[in-house]
């Protein structure tokens, strides 16, 4: 094991079990008021008028006409309203913002503000939105992205193919439940507004402020404020809640607060795309895979948000963790009169794994072969050509990985026994993530940069936008200057980010923070510590440059998507209840390639984390829509694992290092998401002796299935 | 009302209505911000606190039901030698990620090991079941727990 992987305390374990370390609803301002969004009640509506009550002193209805700039969440496309100009598109779309000091009477307000609405035709599911029932939300086809690639000879391989295949696979929608719910505060100072909020990605916010505020880059300042948790949900909603606090405070000039209550939060936040995804596959004589023809659809709810690149993900991981000689892809993202889908743990990557996983399955029992021994027969190996015609630059480590978790699970033992009679079964699932932005985003979007500060008590503060969010960041920063310099922990600072104070390193997301921005720290501080007897206090500055062996073309689509990518493999064995069709969980086992885990500890910790979140994903979280409507939005409806409801997991590490990662890390946080949902089917699959093609897989289901 | 109890092993008398949550006397009203609300239906346990030693989601309590009763929160529990073991074994497992739920874990890992000081993991996981953490997925929690009972003979 190498020095950097061995666990230390983190350091923000104590102050947070003890309860001193506070989050933004455990902050008071003098004066501080409280904001209430007004939101639309119509899935879909013009809205005729809105008639006001008379509003006692000190309290206000913030709304479109109180923003100075453009009425926008600035995101990629500015199609999502800060406050709705005339047309509803969503249950739950921001109209206005009640402000004031006592929370009852801001109530009060709020219920007796009447809105006359003229109601149009939704449209909810994915066929209603490609019909363009009730007329297109966006554009002129409801598309907010529509791409297509392909690679080989796919017409070719369907044309000599001796049978073709096919699969329909669907997953859910799911809702990120970071148990702190969403929160931000704004106050007026030095003649500027400033945020202070749980999220994700400081700059993001200060850009959609700047843009509802119109003013300059020194108009606005954001701060993270310690987060309880946002597995990409508080990447994109922050925007949205800081948008509407900026206009808020700009005309009252006063600190106003908003924190969401639990049912706020899972009816109006944004959600993962639900997904369709059929694929086709070319199969020949002896039942070898000659190519695939994959069509997604991804449900974007009403405004685009991340889609288009959130698709891009679904389209470039479509294969997965396999070399298909020739394929075809097309991904279309629909507009939709549900919340916004947006950014969560995976980012489009967990739908296309479930869905490619599941068929490489089905076609393996159609072919009457073990599955994990089919799916072994096309590992992606170093060299090989990836969907988008680029190169896997690494050592591809998939055949040891199988090895372990063949001995860790007892796989082949299982495997034979389950096959044989009703109520167990063992699945294993594979993943790859590609690491950092997609395609040439780190480059062409993002541009991070990163400060090292040598101060005068030889103190080194690392200066970046990125966030602790639970992921461990506060420690493994600090872990790679601390062992660059050679220096200990304690004499490294990294406080929370102000954007007045640290530049745009880029947002936390993508599994970038550790292998892109981690690398540029390591880097800055390789160079702090060639300087470090020039000056008593300096600063280094490092600017992200594109690793010399990728290349992209963001026209075609073709090119490297990745500089590299996380591997992972999870087995997971269940037993299902004859009667009841309920499912236990009986065993969990993951091995996976993160290049050098950092710390070894968190790294454990985002695996167990995002292992048993994914069985969530495929097992239990059910959000069902009514009329644009979600039926489960309280915690008692929305059900996420307790510690009852899985067994420990079992996991280990392959080293595998990156040279362009910080001590040969690379991304982990969202691949460990990307296996479990697809290993539990499986092994539902095998135990009831039918195919599933469809997450969650709940008794119901199963029910549905076998009758 | 007036409401006597035991805070933190201090007697201290509110006036407030006597249907309003102990959640928020405890946060808003006495200012101690270690307990926090993460559905306030009484699902996540972030709010736990103990009352005369049970663990209980302090916003599902109007706070006239605990007249003279004992509350227990993580501010009165941390600088005890129990709850020391507790975040030592917390900090040692890796059991802490985003924190939110931890303060609520503190008190649960409390109640567990009164309750029994060498408990099984099945056991802890029972103990720990009305205590919800999307970061972990528990299992660096349990071993906490394990850890505060190995290194904790005696204390409970």
């Amino acid at each position: 094991m190498k020095d950097i992987q061995k666990a230390v305390p983190r350091v923000d374990a104590r102050g947070k079990a003890e309860g001193t370390t506070a989050y933004l609803a455990d902050l008071r301002m003098e004066g501080m008021l409280h904001g209430k969004f007004f939101r639309s009640t119509r899935a879909r509506a013009r809205i005729v008028s809105i008639r006001k009550p008379e509003l006692p002193a000190g309290y206000y209805i913030i709304d479109k006409d109180d923003v100075p700039g453009e009425n926008v969440v600035a995101m990629i496309e500015n199609d999502w309203p800060a406050f709705v100009d005339r047309e509803v598109n969503y249950l739950g779309e921001i109209i206005s913002l009640v402000v004031g000091p006592d929370r009852e009477e801001i109530v009060r307000i709020h219920d007796s503000i009447e809105v006359e609405y003229e109601e149009l035709e939704p449209a909810f599911s994915l066929e209603e939105a490609s019909a363009l029932k009730g007329g297109p939300i966006h554009g002129k086809d409801n598309l907010f992205a529509d791409y297509f690639i392909s690679k080989g000879t796919p017409d070719e391989a369907f044309r000599k193919a001796a049978r073709i295949i096919e699969d329909t696979c669907d997953t859910g929608l799911q809702e990120h439940i970071y148990i702190e719910p969403q929160g931000m505060l704004g106050w007026w100072e030095d003649d500027r507004v400033v945020l202070k909020g749980s999220l994700q990605c400081p700059y993001y916010v200060k850009h959609a402020a700047q843009e509802v505020l119109g003013c300059d880059d020194e108009g606005i300042r954001v701060i993270q404020s310690t987060t309880g948790g946002a597995f990409g949900g508080k990447e994109d909603y922050p925007e949205v809640i800081g948008a509407a606090i900026a206009v808020a405070v700009n005309r009252i000039k006063k600190p106003v607060r908003i924190v969401f209550d639990r049912t706020e939060d899972i009816s109006f936040t944004c959600k993962r795309h639900p997904s369709r995804i059929r694929f086709r596959t070319a199969v020949d004589e002896k039942g070898g895979i000659l190519g695939m023809d994959i069509d997604i659809h991804l449900s974007g709810g009403a405004y685009e948000t991340y889609s288009d690149v959130v698709l891009q993900r679904t389209m470039f991981t479509a294969t997965g963790v396999y070399d298909i000689p020739s394929s075809r892809v097309r991904g279309r993202a629909w507009a939709t009169n549900m919340v916004p889908s947006g950014a969560f743990r995976g980012f489009g990557a967990p739908q296309a794994l479930f869905g490619i996983e599941t068929h490489m399955n089905h076609i393996a029992r159609e072919l009457k072969v073990d599955p994990l021994e089919y799916k072994s027969r096309y590992f992606l190996q170093k060299g090989a050509a990836t969907v988008t015609n680029g190169r896997i630059y690494e050592d591809v480590l998939l055949p040891e990985m199988t090895r372990q978790i063949r001995e860790m699970s007892n796989y082949k033992r299982k495997y034979d026994e389950y096959s044989k009679s009703f109520g167990r079964g063992i699945g294993v699932a594979f993943a790859l993530h590609g690491c950092g932005f997609t395609g040439d985003g780190e480059q062409r979007l993002i541009k991070a940069v990163v400060r090292l500060v040598k101060r005068e008590d030889e103190k080194i503060e690392i200066l970046v936008s990125n966030v602790e969010m639970g992921q461990g960041l506060l420690t493994t920063y600090r872990k790679i200057v601390s062992k660059v310099l050679g220096v200990p922990l304690e004499m490294i600072i990294y406080e929370n980010p102000d954007t007045a104070r640290v530049p745009d390193s880029g947002p936390t997301a993508a599994s970038r923070s550790i292998m892109v921005v981690g690398y540029l720290l390591q880097e800055a501080a390789k160079e702090l510590k060639q300087r470090w007897d020039d000056e008593s206090s300096f600063e280094v500055e490092k600017h992200f440059k594109m690793p010399p062996h990728t290349s992209w073309n963001q026209d075609t689509l073709q090119g490297d998507a990745y500089p590299s990518y996380g591997w992972g493999v999870v087995a997971v064995e269940v037993e299902v209840d004859p009667v009841t069709f309920e499912v236990e969980t009986k065993g969990i086992w993951a091995v996976h390639d993160v290049g050098v885990p950092i710390d070894e500890r968190v790294m454990e910790g985002q695996v167990t984390g995002g292992v048993i979140q994914a069985l969530g994903y495929g097992s239990l979280e059910k959000l069902e829509l009514k009329d644009g409507r979600f039926y489960q939005n309280t915690m008692t409806d929305y059900m996420i694992p307790t510690s009852l409801d899985f067994p420990k997991v079992e996991g280990s590490f392959v080293e595998n290092p990156y040279p362009y990662g910080p001590f040969g890390a690379k991304g982990g946080g969202e691949l460990v998401f990307d296996s479990a949902a697809p290993a539990f089917s499986a092994a539902v699959e095998q135990a009831i002796g039918k195919p599933i093609s469809r997450i969650p897989v709940i008794p119901e289901d199963i029910m549905e299935v076998l009758s | 009302m007036k409401v006597r109890f035991s805070l933190n092993g201090k007697e201290i008398s509110v006036d407030v209505d006597s249907l309003r949550r102990l959640l928020d006397v405890i946060r808003e009203d006495l200012g101690l911000t270690a307990i926090k609300e993460g559905c306030g239906e009484g699902e996540c346990g972030a709010c736990s606190v103990l009352i005369d030693g049970k663990i209980v989601n302090s916003c599902l309590v109007p706070i006239a039901q605990v007249g003279g009763a004992q509350v227990l929160t993580p501010e009165g529990l941390k600088g005890t030698p129990r709850g020391k073991c507790i975040v030592d074994g917390f900090t040692e497992a890796g059991s802490v990620q985003c924190g939110f739920c931890t303060p609520g874990m503190l008190m649960a890992a409390e109640a567990i090991l009164t309750k029994n000081p060498n408990p099984t993991e099945a056991e802890i996981r029972e103990g720990l079941s009305g205590n919800l953490c999307r970061c972990t997925g528990y299992d660096m929690i349990v071993r906490g727990i394990e850890i505060a009972a190995e290194k904790g003979e005696g204390l409970w």
